[in-house]
């Protein structure tokens, strides 16, 4: 399939202003630079706006765009796509990751080329179906798996299933005779910089860091799962969604995505020990009091190393760093006009940030009145995936030296959960509260 | 009423339902290992194995079919906020 001359090299023919950028032979950037954005998904600030990366490859038997841009770019992304292809060329559509910044200017684009057939995840048929819906829209689609391929005739697009990065239906396609990959949000960052190449931007190496703290560490392990399907090829070029395009040492950011994705604060603990994190907050001393019991009974069993934290006397990140290495945490806090106080909220609202899944959680407190607190936390922590394997202990105001027992057993009860010593129980379902 | 029971095996526990419950409304509270996200059986987080009883299990419905074959899953896995348990016992496991 010949390019139309516009396309060739050495002739650029500009549309209002909006440039295609050649990234390899026959490969261009149709994105949108967005630099006046200053907050992202409501949670990661953006101090010089983002990009978002759109890619149009030709082959000899078809062109195909991967990935397309926020609704608000679509002109700019049709604009620089006019200059390299027209659409009656578009054999296929590839959609990396479904999130409407990438998948904004889509139902447009299937409009100008209806004749294109897109290319997903099979873990992304519900989203598609979600994105299109409120058009009254459908079509037809291919899903992909790890390892397929598709045939543009002289270069060939590969597909890599690399789920939960950071959607479940993200993937990374993989040009093959160019060493090309398109990686979707990995590898990418919130940074706008017209000169586009990391060898040209600014520093990115905040943004970079700062993005994937926000956006891939809650899929550390996904994130571990991925790298080795990515370092098996040969890499030239990484160009991600958003931010620079990885062109000088493409590999260090693979590397470095290694460096990230390894433990904040190694296992102090060692490798037969089963770790627990408590947090209290007391306002007369009686949570105090019950978490110092818990703590102890807790230690009282073999293989289970507590540490204790005050939370009037912590900060958020590096409590959150211990969350993500301890194996089970609880929460103490007293109940204050029915409901947990500030500081548990504020640690607990900061947890999405790191996986949970599999970790055991708990909850305590003295209270006055009515002692909402405790069965709130609880709910959090199963909301979080937690498992919440021992009822939450709830006491009224000062504790006596027998509920102080009822601490310490409660906090044995949590140690032989984690240390996989509980006995095998029989129960009826109305004695679960 | 009719009985069954439910054993969880990551943590060890058999709790004895009236015919007709969910597998939600006893997992959490008991403190299992499964865990949710829409519970409303569309988004397939609640995946489970089911270890031996699927025949005391009601059949799936047709929203947990389908969800079950995007999730590609095998033919011991169901969700664990539709599975509805009717009788005798039921062994699961998270995944």
């Amino acid at each position: 399939m010949n390019p139309p001359p516009s396309a060739l090299p050495g002739h650029t023919r500009t549309t209002g202003g909006y440039e295609a950028i050649p990234v390899a032979e026959g490969v261009h950037w149709i994105g949108a630079l967005d630099p006046q954005l200053r907050n992202f998904d409501i949670i990661l600030k953006t101090a010089n706006g983002t990009t978002y990366n759109a890619y149009c490859v030709r082959g000899s038997a078809g062109v195909a765009i991967i990935d397309t841009v926020k609704a608000e770019f679509a002109d700019e992304f049709f604009a620089r796509f006019e200059q390299v292809a027209d659409y009656a060329e578009i054999t296929t559509i590839v959609l990396n990751h479904l999130e409407p910044d990438h998948t904004g200017a889509l139902p447009e684009l299937l409009r100008r080329a209806p004749q294109a057939r897109v290319h997903i995840s099979h873990r992304a048929p519900l989203m598609l179906k979600g994105l299109l819906k409120h058009n009254g829209e459908s079509l037809d689609f291919t899903t992909v798996q790890q390892g397929d391929r598709l045939s543009l005739g002289d270069r060939h697009l590969r597909f890599l299933h690399t789920p939960f990065l950071h959607w479940p239906d993200t993937q990374c396609t993989f040009l093959e005779e160019d060493g090309i990959l398109f990686s979707g949000d990995i590898f990418g960052c919130h940074f706008c910089d017209p000169r586009l190449f990391n060898d040209r931007v600014g520093d990115f190496r905040f943004s970079f860091e700062y993005y994937y703290q926000h956006i891939m560490r809650p899929f550390r392990e996904h994130v571990l799962h991925a790298l080795p399907l990515i370092e098996a090829l040969d890499i030239r070029l990484i160009c991600p969604a958003h931010g620079p395009i990885h062109r000088d040492a493409p590999l260090a950011y693979v590397k470095r995505y290694h460096q990230l994705a390894a433990p904040q604060l190694t296992n102090e603990a060692g490798q037969h020990a089963k770790t627990l994190v408590m947090f209290y907050i007391s306002a007369y001393g009686n949570t105090a009091l019950m978490a110092q019991a818990i703590k102890d009974g807790a230690e009282s069993i073999d293989g289970v190393r507590v540490s204790l934290y005050d939370l009037q006397g912590g900060e958020v990140t590096p409590f959150v760093d211990l969350i993500e290495e301890a194996d089970a945490i609880a929460f103490g806090s007293p109940t204050i006009n029915g409901d947990a106080v500030k500081p548990v909220w504020d640690l607990l609202s900061c947890l999405t940030q790191v996986p949970l899944k599999g970790k055991l959680g708990a909850a305590f407190g003295s209270y006055g009145w009515s002692g909402e607190a405790v069965g709130m936390i609880e709910d959090r922590l199963r909301g979080l995936k937690l498992r919440v394997p021992c009822a939450g202990i709830k006491l009224k105001l000062i504790p006596t030296g027998e509920e102080l027992a009822q601490c310490h057993a409660f906090g044995q009860d949590l140690a032989r959960h984690l240390t996989g010593q509980a006995a095998f129980r029989v129960i009826d379902m109305t004695e679960l509260a | 009423m009719p009985k069954a029971q439910v054993v969880f095996e990551d943590i060890g526990v058999a709790v004895t339902v009236p015919a007709g419950t969910r597998l939600i409304e006893v997992s959490e509270k008991v403190g299992a290992g499964i865990t949710y996200g829409c519970r409303e059986g569309e988004c397939g987080t609640c995946m489970m194995k089911i270890v031996s009883g699927m025949e005391n299990l009601a059949n799936p419905s047709m929203l947990e079919t389908k969800v079950l074959q995007e999730q590609m899953a095998g033919r011991h896995n169901r969700l664990a906020c539709q599975a509805q348990v009717l009788q005798g016992q039921i062994v699961v496991a998270p995944g």
